[in-house]
C-alpha cells in the first residue's frame, strides 16, 4: 500500500511498487488526462508534478513517490484553486495551442512547473525546459508564445497541490464510470 | 452522399442524447437511434449524418469525419452551420459512428473539405430552407419574403421573427426539398466560413478531459500488448507462456492467428499478453521467449536496397508520361544536369500510439478506436468475425479523437487485433501499442530514389527533361505481385510536372517490397517533391539564376496544365481538373509571394542561406522558404515560411496551424527522419533513435494565406512536400554542400 496526495486528495495505491505512476494513474485511478507517449521518459506526454516539479510519470515507480504530492492535468488550477484556469491553461486556450491535443497535458504540466520555478523565463529557459516534451503536430511556436503570455499574465502561477490542504477522501472521486460517461467522440 | 431526407418523420426521435430534438435532418436513411453525447458506451445508439434542433434552439450537428488534430470537428459543423444560419454559440457537435449512410468517412488524402464542401453545405442549406418554409407557413406569407438569419427566421417586411427552436417541430413535418434546388450562399454572404470560431475540442483538451482511444476504460476490461513477428511475414514457432502468467495481474497469454502475405491491413499476428493493467502486460511480454521463423523478408537491408534503387533510376524505366523526344536529343554536357535523390523509410510516429478497445459477444461487437477510416475498419472487423453483408451493423464502431495519425490510423490492423483478442478472451480488451511496437511494426513511407535530368536552355529554362522514380508501392499490401506504383500514386508530384517542356519523359521502375508500405502525410509527394524542389534549385545554381527565377522560367506562360496530354491518366486527387486546374499563374504568384515575404534574395551573413521550394498537391498550392545557418558542420534552421493558396478557407487559424505543423513535420523528415531495416527488422525503437523535431530545433514560423474564391483544396498534407527541399536548398546556399540523400543528419550535426 502506497499513500500519496493526488490533486489535493489522499489516495492509497494497492499496486506493484515498481509500477510506474503513469499506469497507476491511468489504469487504477482512471485519470486518463496524463498520457502514454514513449514509456521511456523521452517524450514528456506523461508529465505530472511531484511536489510542484515536473517529472515523467512513465519512468517513476510509485514506490518512489510515497507520501508525496502529485498533481496531474486534472488538478491544475489557478492560484485560487479554480480547476482548468491556471495561467498556462488560459494561455493555451488563447493561443489555440493544441492540434490533436494528445501531448498537451504534458506540455502544460511542464510549462506550469517552469513558471513556478522561473516566473519570467527567457526564451532560452523556455526552450531548455520544454525540450523534453515532443509535439508531433508541431505546435512549438504557439507553446512558446503561450508560455510567455502566461508568464506575463500571472507570474505567480501555481498548481493546486502545492497550496491546498489535504483531504481524506479517497479514489471514489475518480470512479471509472464517471469518466466513461464523459467519453469524447463516443 | 445520398439524398437528404427528413428523418424525424420516420419516428427516429426516441433517442438518447437528442431527446429534446424535434427536427432531425439526415443525409440518408434509415436511422435507428441517435448517438448519445454522454451515454453509457456499452449501449448502441446510432445516428445518421444530420442536423437536429431542440425546442430550446440548441442545434446538434454530427461530424462524420475523424479528428486527428486538423480541426475537422470544428470545420465540418462550421460549414453546416454557415448554410443553416445557425448561431455558433448554440451549436453542439457529436461524433458519427462508422456507418455507410454518412457517405465517405475516410479521413485521408486531405479530402474532407476539398471533396465534400458542397455536400456538407447542402445539409445545412436544406435544413435552413425547411425552417424558412415553416415560418412562411405560420405567417401565411410568400416563401420569398422570409429569410433565416442567425438562429431566427425573419419576415422581410414586418421584421417579425421566430426562433429556430420554435420552428423546429413545424419544419420537421415538411418534406425536405431536393438539395440541388436549394441555392447555396454566395461567398460574399459567408459569416462563419472564413472566420475563426471557437474550436470544438479546445476546452476539453486544455482541461485534460479529451478522450482518445488509449483512454477508453470499461468495467472488466483487459489490457493487451502484443509481441509481433520482427520480420513481415514471419511466424511464431514456439513460446513459453508460463513465466508471463506468473506476473501478478497477467490473466492470459494468447497466440494470435497466423497471417500471411499479402499482409493487407490485417494484424501481423504474434503473441498477446492480457492483463488487468498495462504494467503487468508489459512485464509479462518480456518473459515469453518466443522463437520466430522470419520468412523470406529476412533478407532485406535498407542501406543496400537504397543503393539498388538509386542504380535503377539511373537507367531508363517504364513510361508514365512523355512528350516530344528526350532520347535522340544531343545533350550539351556543360549545360546538362543529372541528379539522383533518395529518401529513407519514414514513420508516422503519432504521439498516441495505436489503440483500440473491443467487446465481442457472439456476432455482436462494440469498438472504440481512433480511426481515420471508420467504415473500412468496420468492414475489416466484419470479415474477421465472419459476418454476412447484412450483419455489418452488428458492429458498433465508436470513433474517438486521435492523438495524431498522419495516415497511420487509416489502417485497421490494431482494431482487428482488439476484436480478435476480445473474441478469444470473452472480455472487453483494449489493445495498446508500445512506442517500440509503433516504430517497429508500422506502415512506412517507402524508401525511394528519384532521378532528374534536364538541359538548360539559353533563356535560363529547360526543354528536355527526364524524371524517374523507384520505390515499393503501397499496392503490395494487397498484391504481392505489385511492383510499380498505381497511376493515383504517380499523380503525386510526379506525373503532373507543370513545366513548359516540349520534350519530357516520366518513368517508373519495378521494385520489390519488404516492409509494410503506407501512406504518410503527403505520401509520394514527400520524395517526388524533394526531388523536384531540389532539382529546380540545382538548375538555378547551374544557370546562375535566383531559384525563384528558375521556377518562373520553367513554369512559363500562364496556363492550365493537362497531364493527360502527355499520355498520363491523371486523377488530380479525385478533383475535377476544370474546377481545380494545374494553374501556373497561381503557382508563379505563390512563388513570388513567398520570395517577397521571406525576402529570400536578401544579402545574408556568411554561412547563412535561404532555400525555397514549391509543390501543388491535394488541390492546394504551397511554397516554402527556409533560412539556415551552417557553422562547424552544424545546421541551425533559423526561420521558415509557407505560403498557401488553398482556395476558400473555412477555418483560417486551423489552416495556419496545419501549415505550422507541416513545417515541423517536414523539418523532421529533412533533418532526422530515417527508419533503417537490417535482416528484415526495423532497427529503431523509440524517440532516442527515431528522433522527431523538438522545441529547441523549431525555428520562427510564418504562414501566408492567399485570399481566394477558388474551390477549396486540401490542407492537412500539402504543407509538407515543399518543406524538406527548402531546407536542403538553404543548406546548399549556406554551405555549398548539396544534400541529395535524406536525412541531413547523415552529413551534418543538427
Amino acid at each position: 500500500m502506497i499513500k500519496i496526495t493526488l490533486n489535493n486528495k489522499a489516495v492509497t495505491l494497492d499496486v506493484d511498487p515498481q509500477m510506474p505512476l503513469l499506469y497507476a494513474l491511468r489504469d487504477e485511478l482512471k485519470l486518463t488526462g496524463t498520457k502514454f507517449g514513449c514509456g521511456a521518459g523521452q517524450c514528456g506526454a506523461c508529465t505530472v508534478h511531484l511536489n510542484g516539479k515536473a517529472i515523467r510519470s512513465c519512468i517513476t515507480p510509485v514506490s518512489a513517490i510515497a507520501e508525496q504530492a502529485i498533481t496531474t492535468i486534472e488538478g491544475l488550477a489557478d492560484t485560487h484553486g479554480k480547476l482548468g484556469e491556471s495561467a498556462v491553461q488560459v494561455a493555451w486556450r488563447e493561443f489555440k495551442v493544441p492540434q490533436c491535443g494528445y501531448c498537451q497535458s504534458g506540455q502544460m504540466m511542464s510549462a506550469s512547473a517552469l513558471l513556478k520555478a522561473i516566473p519570467q523565463p527567457s526564451d532560452e529557459q523556455i526552450i531548455e525546459h520544454m525540450q523534453g516534451n515532443i509535439c508531433r503536430c508541431g505546435t512549438y511556436t504557439r507553446i512558446k508564445a503561450a508560455i510567455k503570455s502566461a508568464a506575463g499574465n500571472s507570474p505567480t502561477t501555481a498548481s493546486l497541490t502545492t497550496e491546498a490542504t489535504q483531504h481524506s477522501s479517497g479514489v471514489e472521486f475518480f470512479d471509472a464510470r464517471v469518466f466513461s460517461t464523459d467519453t469524447q467522440g463516443a | 452522399m445520398k439524398s437528404i431526407e427528413n428523418v424525424s418523420r420516420r419516428g427516429f426521435l426516441k433517442v438518447a442524447g437528442i431527446a429534446s430534438s424535434s427536427f432531425v435532418l439526415g443525409m440518408s436513411l434509415p436511422l435507428t437511434q441517435a448517438q448519445a453525447k454522454s451515454a453509457n458506451n456499452t449501449v448502441s445508439h446510432e445516428l445518421n449524418f444530420f442536423v437536429s434542433i431542440a425546442s430550446d434552439s440548441l442545434v446538434t450537428l454530427v461530424c462524420h469525419r475523424s479528428e486527428m488534430g486538423q480541426g475537422i470537428r470544428t470545420s465540418v459543423p462550421q460549414i453546416i452551420a454557415e448554410e443553416l444560419e445557425a448561431d455558433w454559440q448554440k451549436v453542439t457537435v457529436v461524433q458519427a459512428k462508422a456507418d455507410k449512410k454518412y457517405g465517405s468517412q475516410g479521413t485521408a488524402g486531405s479530402a474532407s473539405i476539398r471533396n465534400h464542401f458542397t455536400s456538407i453545405r447542402q445539409i445545412g442549406a436544406v435544413a435552413r430552407d425547411m425552417l424558412e418554409q415553416a415560418a412562411a407557413n405560420i405567417w401565411q406569407v410568400e416563401r420569398s419574403t422570409v429569410k433565416a438569419k442567425k438562429h431566427f427566421v425573419i419576415h422581410n417586411t414586418t421584421g417579425e421573427k421566430i426562433s429556430f427552436g420554435e420552428l423546429a417541430s413545424h419544419a420537421a413535418k415538411l418534406t425536405p426539398p431536393d438539395s440541388k434546388t436549394i441555392k447555396l450562399k454566395s461567398n460574399s454572404e459567408f459569416s462563419l466560413i472564413g472566420k475563426d470560431v471557437k474550436l470544438v475540442d479546445l476546452d476539453d483538451i486544455v482541461a485534460g478531459k479529451a478522450k482518445y482511444a488509449q483512454d477508453i476504460q470499461l468495467p472488466d476490461m483487459l489490457i493487451a500488448t502484443i509481441v509481433r513477428p520482427p520480420v513481415v511475414g514471419g511466424k511464431v514457432v514456439s513460446f513459453d507462456a508460463s513465466q508471463a502468467l506468473k506476473v501478478k495481474g497477467v490473466v492470459d497469454v494468447i497466440a494470435l492467428k497466423p497471417r500471411s502475405i499479402p499482409v493487407t491491413t490485417n494484424p501481423l499476428s504474434g503473441v498477446a499478453v492480457l492483463a488487468n493493467n498495462t504494467w503487468a502486460a508489459l512485464e509479462g511480454r518480456k518473459k515469453l521467449n518466443i522463437v520466430w521463423e522470419h520468412g523470406e523478408k529476412e533478407s532485406h537491408d535498407s542501406t543496400e536496397f537504397s543503393k539498388k534503387l538509386a542504380k535503377k533510376v539511373n537507367q531508363q524505366g517504364e513510361k508514365v508520361a512523355s512528350k516530344g523526344d528526350v532520347y535522340s536529343h544531343q545533350y550539351n554536357e556543360s549545360e546538362t544536369l543529372e541528379a539522383t535523390y533518395t529518401v529513407p523509410y519514414i514513420h508516422h510516429a503519432p504521439m498516441e500510439t495505436p489503440a483500440a478497445t473491443a467487446i465481442v459477444k457472439g456476432k455482436k461487437c462494440t469498438i472504440w478506436a481512433g480511426t481515420q477510416n471508420p467504415q473500412w475498419a468496420k468492414g475489416n472487423v466484419a470479415r474477421e468475425l465472419g459476418l454476412e453483408k447484412d450483419e455489418h451493423d452488428n458492429i458498433e464502431l465508436n470513433v474517438t479523437l486521435m492523438g495524431g495519425a498522419f495516415g497511420r490510423k487509416s489502417k485497421a490492423d490494431f482494431i482487428v487485433e482488439a476484436v480478435e483478442l476480445a473474441k478469444a478472451s470473452k472480455r472487453p480488451v483494449k489493445v495498446i501499442w508500445s512506442r517500440e511496437d509503433d516504430i517497429q511494426h508500422g506502415f512506412y513511407h517507402s524508401t525511394s530514389a528519384n532521378y532528374c535530368k534536364a538541359e538548360l536552355t539559353k533563356t535560363g529554362s529547360a526543354d528536355h527533361w527526364i524524371s524517374r522514380n523507384a520505390y515499393p508501392p503501397i499496392g503490395w499490401l494487397w498484391n504481392p505481385e505489385a511492383k510499380v506504383p498505381s497511376d493515383n500514386q504517380l499523380a503525386l508530384g510526379f506525373g503532373d510536372i507543370p513545366f513548359a517542356l516540349n520534350n519530357l519523359s516520366i518513368e517508373k521502375h519495378a521494385v520489390d517490397s519488404f516492409v509494410r508500405p503506407g501512406w504518410v502525410r503527403s505520401v509520394a509527394c514527400i520524395n517526388n517533391g524533394f526531388a523536384l524542389g531540389s532539382f529546380v534549385d540545382e538548375l538555378a545554381v547551374k544557370a546562375k539564376l535566383p531559384t525563384r527565377q528558375m521556377w518562373l522560367n520553367l513554369l512559363g506562360d500562364n496556363r492550365h496544365v493537362d497531364p493527360n496530354k502527355n499520355g498520363f491518366k491523371y486523377s488530380n486527387y479525385n478533383l475535377d481538373l476544370l474546377a481545380h486546374p494545374i494553374d501556373t499563374k497561381r503557382m508563379k504568384d505563390l512563388i513570388n509571394l513567398i520570395s517577397d515575404k521571406a525576402n529570400v534574395e536578401q544579402t545574408l551573413p556568411d554561412h547563412q542561406g535561404w532555400g525555397i521550394s514549391f509543390l501543388r498537391s491535394f488541390g492546394s498550392f504551397v511554397a516554402a522558404a527556409t533560412k539556415v545557418e551552417v557553422i562547424n558542420n552544424k545546421v541551425t534552421v533559423l526561420e521558415m515560411h509557407t505560403a498557401v493558396d488553398c482556395g476558400i478557407v473555412v477555418t483560417p487559424d486551423r489552416v495556419k496551424a496545419q501549415m505550422e505543423g507541416a513545417m515541423i513535420f517536414g523539418l523532421s523528415i529533412a533533418l532526422m527522419g530515417e527508419i533503417t531495416v537490417k535482416d528484415g527488422q526495423v532497427q529503431q525503437s523509440n524517440f532516442h533513435d527515431y528522433p522527431v523535431t523538438r522545441i529547441n530545433q523549431a525555428p520562427e514560423l510564418h504562414v501566408h494565406i492567399v485570399e481566394s474564391d477558388a474551390p477549396p483544396g486540401g490542407i492537412g498534407e500539402p504543407g509538407v512536400p515543399p518543406v524538406a527541399p527548402s531546407i536542403t536548398n538553404a543548406i546548399f546556399h549556406a554551405s555549398k554542400t548539396r544534400i541529395r540523400d535524406l536525412p541531413v543528419n547523415k552529413v551534418f550535426t543538427i
